[in-house]
């Protein structure tokens, strides 16, 4: 039959699926090969099919593309087209059966093409709905997780506020329970009383009931067996309006001096504490640096003019006068010019301490501050001097010690023996010297004193004498002549000098008050014997009394007397 | 009890008057009754003594023992008996408070004062004797009134904004009267002597108040026991509190000294013994010896937390002294009433506890010096004083139990009363060299 080759047509690609079922290797000739794509081809005729069903089958190859197809039908299941096996006669019927049965083949694919589109248009609607609806609930999830996040936080919160109205409740419970035990105690306390004060009005009644009853009363009367005197002695008085604002003034009294003492104490307390706070303030000023002088430098602190200005106020406020003054402006005024210098003295403090710290962690150098080497240095050379100078003292102690106990001779020994109190010792004899003297002279003045003494108390016995037989011929011419008066005077002779008439003005005083001892000298002879010369005398001394105011005016005269 | 140099001691009805420094008996009364209260008069010249059953009383002289005094309240009944301060007066409370008679033995007069109040403290003496403060209650409210001692003048009468007084007391310097009321209330009034109200404390509202008060002896502090557990000091100035002292059970501060009693462990040497029984050893079979141990801080007291359903509950501050040199103060909480508190004023702080074994029946300041005395009811006395502390027992045979103690004005001397005996105490005191 012809070379059967197989040649892949290229077709349409809108009918590469429909026709992909069939391809078939086979090998056709260039002219079976339109038979081929007309059997490829789908229904829809078109130009290219016709050519295509003329294609295949041309005038010359009908017997073979009739046996072709026979061969496919035959594969494929349909009768065969040949009248017989072998023949070359056609069988008509089983052509048109092939023919509808391919037709109505071919219509059924075709039904199956459609469904199967459609099917596919659908699962591809499907699939797009399922993806739209995949998207919108994977924004509903988002949207959903979200919710709950919130949610969580918002029971989160309720919880707090849960546990903290839980706590404000449980507070409430205990002092509900506090409040019922103290309404409880309470309670109980009015109950007691209650039924203490029941049980005395229950007694009252029964009393009241007894002497109701009872006829016979017994007598309510104090017996003494005599009246006591008072405490302070006197007699009780009546109650008037005037003891009644007496006792009012003794009360308010009372009250006044308990009020003044009270005053006095805090006054002292408040004078105590303004010198205290005096004398911070002074402490205070003298800690603070000396800025007086640089004034300008310290512009960061600006308190230069101010320290001056409280230079002044302190000095005016130092005056005696101030402390005493308890008014209000000098109380603010030191009060506050001390609340001002502490505040100075913090910053000065804290200023300090800040630059203490710079030094420490190895910043610049200030001026003011001493850096940590040359402290070093100052306390190394303060050592050695120090060193130095113990050594200077052993040394010396050594040559003391040395001066001391080296061997001298006899004579220098006693030369020097005690030759450090020497210039005391000869001081003090000096002052041996110069006591002796007094006291030698003292017992001369003594001496004398008592010598005097003595002469005194024998001129005064004499004079007494004499003043009584005086006074015997006053008496006598008195009562006799008064002529004679004068006689007795010039008669009477009083012997001695001033001194002596003092010293006798002075006795006749002591006979007065014979026991005091006022101008008299220290020697205890001397008072004996004064005592003695009034004792002694008493008769003149009887009659000295009654005529004591002539007496004066009768010794001047004497004595004028005798100076003439 | 006991005055300068004698001291009087009543049996039944027999008033025996004794030397207090020979214990010798002076002089012997008899009264128709049994005498519930004795009092020496202030010039230590008459002696009192009440029978309340009978309603008499009767008064004895030192001086003249036949001279003798009935005072007889009849149907009125008597409760209470007192000596005025200038010993010539005797103001009896007759029963149910209704009235106080003022007898006086000078005159005897009588004068009536109604409407006492039925308190704790109803009457006070200002310390010179010159006025007296009276408790009042009418138509119930609180009245305070005010008479002069000499002449018994009603100086001032006012009421006072209590809802029901409990105590009244004089400041030393009688120039103010602390007023507190019921222990319902806590609030505390202060008067001046002519009646004006200085000024008002209130701590807190609701719980029980005040329990006790004390006046320091310069009359600069007034420190106030109250029931929850803590002493406020108020001072005489501002009258506003300065400090409050607390009472816990538990001792933190290193710096406070606590003594603590602990039982001595006798030891009976065997060579001694012998029988019958010797006295002193009989008597140290009864009673264990004791001695101070200094306990470290911190420490904890025995605590005894009350009934709660009781009135007049043993908790807060019942008992608080001043020294006499107002330089310490001693309190007894009675949540811990083995315990003594002392606190040091000038400081305001606590300076030391006294933990004993029993329970404090009672303690008192000695009147010259600071020293303190404390009887738990056994039979040793305590003192304590700034140098230390000390455990004294009583030689007594048989069992002494020490209920209350007190203090001789001299200062060296204290009478230890027991049920029925009593023994006096005396202290050697000090030679400055």
């Amino acid at each position: 039959m012809g070379d059967w080759k197989t040649i892949t047509v290229p077709a349409p690609s809108s009918d590469s699926k429909n026709t992909s079922q069939y391809t078939s290797e086979k090998k056709m000739s260039p002219s079976s090969l339109n038979m081929q794509q007309v059997l490829r081809l789908p229904l829809p005729s078109s130009k290219s099919t016709h050519s295509f069903f003329s294609a295949f089958c041309t005038e010359e190859n009908v017997e073979q593309s009739i046996s072709y197809l026979n061969r496919e039908l035959t594969t494929l299941g349909f009768p065969s087209l040949y009248a017989e096996s072998k023949g070359k006669e056609l069988n008509l019927i089983s052509i048109l059966n092939c023919m509808n049965e391919l037709l109505v083949l071919q219509r059924k694919n075709l039904r199956a093409q459609e469904d199967v589109e459609m099917q596919h248009l659908k699962l591809g609607s499907d699939m797009d709905h399922l993806q739209n609806c995949y998207a919108k609930l994977k924004e509903q999830l988002e949207a959903s997780k979200r919710e709950i996040v919130g949610l969580q936080e918002r029971d989160r919160q309720l919880q707090c506020k849960n546990r903290n109205l839980h706590q404000l409740l449980k507070n409430e419970k205990d002092e509900v329970q506090k409040l019922q035990n103290i309404i409880a105690s309470r309670a109980t306390q009015y109950n007691h009383d209650m039924k203490r004060k029941e049980r005395e009005y229950n007694k009252l009644k029964e009393r009241l009931h007894q002497l109701v009853m009872n006829k016979k009363d017994k007598k309510i009367a104090m017996e003494v067996l005599n009246y006591v005197g008072r405490v302070d002695g006197k007699r009780g008085g009546w109650r008037t309006d005037k003891t009644e604002a007496r006792n009012e003034e003794e009360m308010y009294k009372a009250l006044l001096r308990d009020y003044e003492q009270c005053q006095k104490q805090l006054l002292v307390e408040n004078a105590e504490l303004r010198k205290v706070l005096q004398q911070m303030k002074k402490e205070i000023i003298s800690l603070l640096p000396p800025q007086k002088q640089k004034p300008r430098e310290r512009s960061e602190d600006g308190i230069g003019p101010v320290l001056s200005d409280l230079e002044d106020d302190v000095g005016e406020l130092n005056k005696e006068n101030m402390w005493e003054l308890s008014c209000e402006t000098v109380r603010e005024q030191l009060t506050n010019s001390i609340r001002n210098q502490w505040r100075m003295l913090k910053n000065h403090v804290e200023k300090l301490d800040n630059q203490v710290s710079r030094v420490h962690s190895g910043a610049l150098t200030d001026k003011d501050v001493i850096s940590r080497e040359d402290h070093e240095l100052e306390t190394e050379k303060l050592e050695l001097e120090i060193q130095h100078c113990k050594e200077m003292i052993k040394t010396q102690q050594q040559l003391l010690q040395q001066q001391l106990m080296s061997p001298c001779d006899d004579d220098t020994t006693v030369l020097l023996q005690d030759c450090y109190l020497l210039e005391e010792r000869e001081r003090l004899q000096e002052e041996w010297k110069l006591f002796r003297e007094q006291k030698k002279n003292f017992e001369k003045e003594r001496r004398s004193f008592t010598e005097a003494a003595i002469r005194l108390g024998l001129e005064r016995q004499a004079f007494e004498e004499d003043r009584g037989t005086w006074l015997k011929q006053q008496f006598l011419s008195m009562t006799c002549d008064s002529k004679y008066l004068e006689n007795v005077k010039t008669q009477s002779a009083t012997s001695g000098s001033s001194d002596q008439d003092n010293h006798l003005m002075n006795t006749r005083s002591q006979q007065k008050k014979p026991r005091s001892l006022s101008s008299v000298p220290t020697s205890a002879e001397l008072c004996q014997t004064i005592q003695h010369t009034p004792y002694s005398s008493s008769p003149c001394a009887i009659s000295n009394k009654t005529t004591e105011e002539s007496k004066p005016n009768q010794w001047e005269e004497i004595y004028r007397e005798e100076t003439e | 009890m006991g005055m300068k140099t004698h001291r009087a001691s009543c049996v039944q009805y027999r008033l025996i008057v004794r030397d207090v420094n020979t214990l010798q008996i002076l002089q012997l009364y008899t009264c128709l009754d049994q005498i519930q209260y004795v009092e020496w008069s202030s010039d230590s010249l008459f002696i009192l003594c009440a029978m309340y059953k009978r309603g008499i009383v009767q008064v004895w002289s030192l001086e003249q023992p036949d001279w003798h005094c009935k005072i007889d309240e009849g149907s009125a009944g008597l409760v209470a008996s007192c000596w005025s301060p200038d010993g010539r007066h005797i103001l009896n409370t007759t029963e149910f408070h209704l009235r106080i008679t003022v007898w006086s033995l000078c005159t005897k007069s009588v004068s009536y004062i109604k409407y006492p109040k039925a308190c704790q403290q109803g009457i006070a003496f200002t310390k010179d004797g010159h006025y007296m403060a009276l408790a009042e209650r009418r138509d119930c409210k609180d009245f305070i009134s005010l008479f002069v001692c000499s002449d018994w003048q009603l100086l001032r009468h006012f009421d006072t904004e209590t809802q029901d007084l409990a105590g009244i007391e004089w400041a030393p310097n009688g120039c103010v009267l602390a007023v507190w009321d019921t222990c319902l209330e806590y609030k505390i009034l202060l008067y001046s002597l002519d009646g004006r109200l200085l000024s008002t404390y209130r701590a807190y509202e609701w719980s029980l108040g005040i329990k006790s008060i004390a006046w320091s002896p310069s009359s600069q502090f007034l420190a106030i026991g109250s029931y929850d557990e803590k002493v406020r000091i108020l001072n005489h100035v501002t009258w506003k509190k300065i400090t409050e002292f607390e009472h816990p059970p538990i001792i933190a501060n290193p710096k406070i000294i606590v003594y603590k009693e602990v039982e001595k462990s006798a030891t009976v040497e065997t060579q001694k013994l012998s029988f019958p029984p010797t006295r002193e050893l009989a008597s140290s079979l009864f009673s264990i010896p004791s001695k101070y141990d200094i306990s470290q801080v911190p420490m904890s007291l025995q605590y005894i937390k009350p009934v709660a359903d009781r009135a007049n509950p043993r908790i807060g501050i019942g008992t608080l002294a001043f020294s006499p040199d107002n330089c310490f103060l001693a309190t007894k909480n009675d949540n811990t009433p083995n315990a003594i508190w002392i606190w040091d004023i000038q400081k305001l702080k606590l300076f030391v506890v006294l933990e004993q074994l029993c329970t404090v029946n009672s303690f008192q300041w000695d009147p010259r010096q600071p020293r303190l005395a404390i009887c738990t009811g056994n039979s040793k006395v305590y003192l304590w004083s700034p140098a230390g502390c000390v455990s004294v027992q009583v030689p007594m045979e048989g069992d002494f139990q020490v209920l209350s103690l007190c203090w001789h004005s001299g200062g060296d001397t204290m009478a230890l009363l027991s049920k029925d005996n009593f023994c006096l105490c005396y202290l050697e005191r000090e030679e400055v060299k």
